[in-house]
């Protein structure tokens, strides 16, 4: 199977430090990948430099056949690739339904678009409920459901999730997994970066282990799941 | 007539209301291109006062050696008078858009005081310019727009064609700013960047043009500000901008800097302040009044009166 996304020796960082070195990952079509690792491993670094947020120092990213590792932020959202970031980034001054138009910023199918907006209320009802409120007074179970929405509102071919558990309670967390499937079934892809490394390779099909910038496990997700390394580091036992 | 006296004269008192008012209004459109700058890239662009006296220049050009408009002149002064107001907006917002490309672009990066320093060195060059332009001393800009009461010769209370003029473009200035960044795509893509950049970014917004709109739209207002100015105060000297700016700035902080009604209250503020307190308490005095009521401000409200209503939750 062709792959969706393809980073080969991706190398990307911040002033002096490179925070990846030739990272190698792909998604195929239909696939839930989850990318695991420590604190600073440099996951955020890994979707920015897709994204084209942090600039690749080396190495290419290619999505959807197309070599985007020199394209502006901006013009990757448009093929297809769309990011529920780190730490949510909402726009706290704008209101829910706002938020979710800018989304939708780059498409011009307005239909399309209000289909998008009733499917992002049915999945995430409240949401509809305080769509005239500023997106900087709901709670932060319901500004990570707005930031999955608002990515959804591209209609992307690739949702990259970067911690959507971080900092909820379990339920909500169980909820917003459940619409990580729930999707996927749907045929969206989905690179999915946690710390709740269980969670995550539960979900996942298969999944990376990135340590201090490197690539040091690719597999399955459930041999992962199984791997004795990888109960030990990242599954607390 | 004492001060006191003054006070209860409510025909005094409705004057002072308009000329502060009108000149409120003068001050939120220079206002409004500090602080829509300041929200998109929180840089305080210390050149922009310095634009607004280069448009006020351009104007003077325009009516003085282009058209040659004698003071009474019933035709030529209107046709003038329409080129300038598109023409030296146009100047501003463009000068305003350079100089951001040139200067402040490449410095995006780069810490926090590399653009303000290098705003700094912009004003002083524009400063340079206005007096290579109009020479050190104070420049009669010609009086196109008549002071005569609109109220009737014998009414006691003076709303003037001047007066008619500074509501008249500042008014549908503002709703017209409101509506572009409260209903348009680009509007609304301004709103999304000042907030947060990186989201901007991955929302598929192209943040170095909705950036390079502010530049043109702030450069824009600064522009109609200069005309206005000039058409009231009648007379333009290379140094105004210091002055404007300052007051500007002041108000843009006073509303909450990033907030455009805040701006726009804050000016309204700052020409109420000046125009009483000249009035009631002496006109040496309004500086420090502006200043007093800034401090205040600050103190209760250190975001500004308008500033970060809504707290954001992490
Ligand atoms: N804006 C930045 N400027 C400088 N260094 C940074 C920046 N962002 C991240 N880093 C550094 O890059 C490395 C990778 O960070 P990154 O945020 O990608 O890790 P992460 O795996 O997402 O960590 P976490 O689990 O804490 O989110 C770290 O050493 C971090 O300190
Ligand atoms: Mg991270």
């Amino acid at each position: 199977m062709a792959a969706l996304l393809s980073l080969d020796l991706l190398r990307a960082g911040y002033g002096p430090i490179d925070a990846l070195h030739d990272v190698s990952i792909q998604v195929s079509e239909g696939e839930i990948v989850a990318l695991i690792g420590a604190n600073g491993a440099g996951k955020t670094t890994t979707l920015m430099s897709i994204s084209g947020v942090v600039k690749a120092r080396s190495g290419t990213v290619s999505f959807d056949g197309r070599d985007i590792t020199r394209m502006p932020a901006h013009e990757i959202v448009k093929l297809g690739l769309a990011q529920s970031p780190e730490g949510r980034k909402i726009f706290p001054r704008l209101t829910v339904l706002e938020n979710l138009q800018m989304g939708a910023f780059t498409r011009s199918d307005r239909d399309g678009v209000a289909t998008d907006l009733e499917k992002a209320f049915v999945m995430f009802p409240i949401l509809r409920e305080r769509k005239n409120q500023p997106g900087g007074l709901l709670s932060g179970g319901q500004q990570q459901m707005l930031a999955i929405a608002r990515a959804l509102m591209a209609r992307p071919k690739l949702l990259m999730l970067d911690e959507p558990s971080l900092g909820l309670a379990p339920q909500i967390v169980v909820q917003i997994f459940d619409v990580v499937k729930e999707l996927n079934k749907t045929g969206m892809s989905v690179l999915l970066v946690e710390q709740n490394a269980r969670m995550a390779l539960k979900v996942a099909h298969r999944g990376y282990v990135l340590e201090t910038g490197r690539v040091t496990m690719a597999d399955e997700a459930q041999k992962l799941l199984h791997d004795p390394r990888v109960r030990a580091a990242y599954l607390g036992e | 007539m004492t001060p006191l006296f003054a006070a209860l004269d409510t025909q005094a008192l409705t004057q002072y209301l308009i000329n502060g008012l009108s000149y409120g209004m003068l001050i939120a459109l220079v206002a409004l291109g500090y602080t829509m700058v300041y929200g998109i890239v929180e840089l305080i662009n210390f050149a922009h006062g310095d634009l607004f006296m280069l448009g006020a220049f351009l104007g003077w050009t325009i009516i003085t050696a282009v058209f040659k408009v004698s003071p009474d002149d019933a035709v030529l002064g209107p046709v003038a008078l329409l080129v300038c107001f598109v023409i030296v907006p146009a100047f501003c917002g463009l000068l305003n858009f350079s100089v951001d490309r040139v200067i402040y672009r490449p410095l995006r990066k780069a810490p926090r005081l590399a653009p303000l320093v290098s705003a700094i060195g912009v004003s002083f060059i524009f400063q340079n310019l206005g007096l290579f332009w109009g020479g050190p001393q104070d420049v009669d800009f010609p009086k196109l727009v008549s002071n005569k009461n609109l109220l009737g010769l014998d009414a006691t209370v003076r709303f003037t064609y001047q007066d008619l003029l500074v509501v008249g473009v500042t008014i549908p200035l503002m709703i017209a700013l409101t509506v572009f960044v409260k209903l348009t795509p680009l509007g609304k893509a301004m709103r999304a960047t000042a907030q947060n950049p990186t989201a901007a970014q991955l929302m598929g917004i192209n943040t170095e043009r909705v950036i390079a709109t502010t530049f043109i739209l702030g450069g824009t207002l600064a522009g109609f500000g200069a005309m206005i100015y000039g058409l009231t105060i009648n007379s333009i000297h290379y140094q105004m901008g210091f002055l404007v700016g300052l007051y500007a700035f002041t108000a843009a902080v006073l509303g909450g800097i990033g907030n455009i009604p805040g701006a726009v209250l804050g000016g309204l503020l700052i020409g109420l302040v000046r125009s009483l307190g000249s009035a009631y308490v002496g006109e040496r005095w309004t500086g420090a009044l502006i200043f007093a009521m800034l401090i205040v401000v600050l103190v209760f409200r250190p975001a500004g009166l308008l500033g970060a209503r809504v707290r954001e939750k992490v």
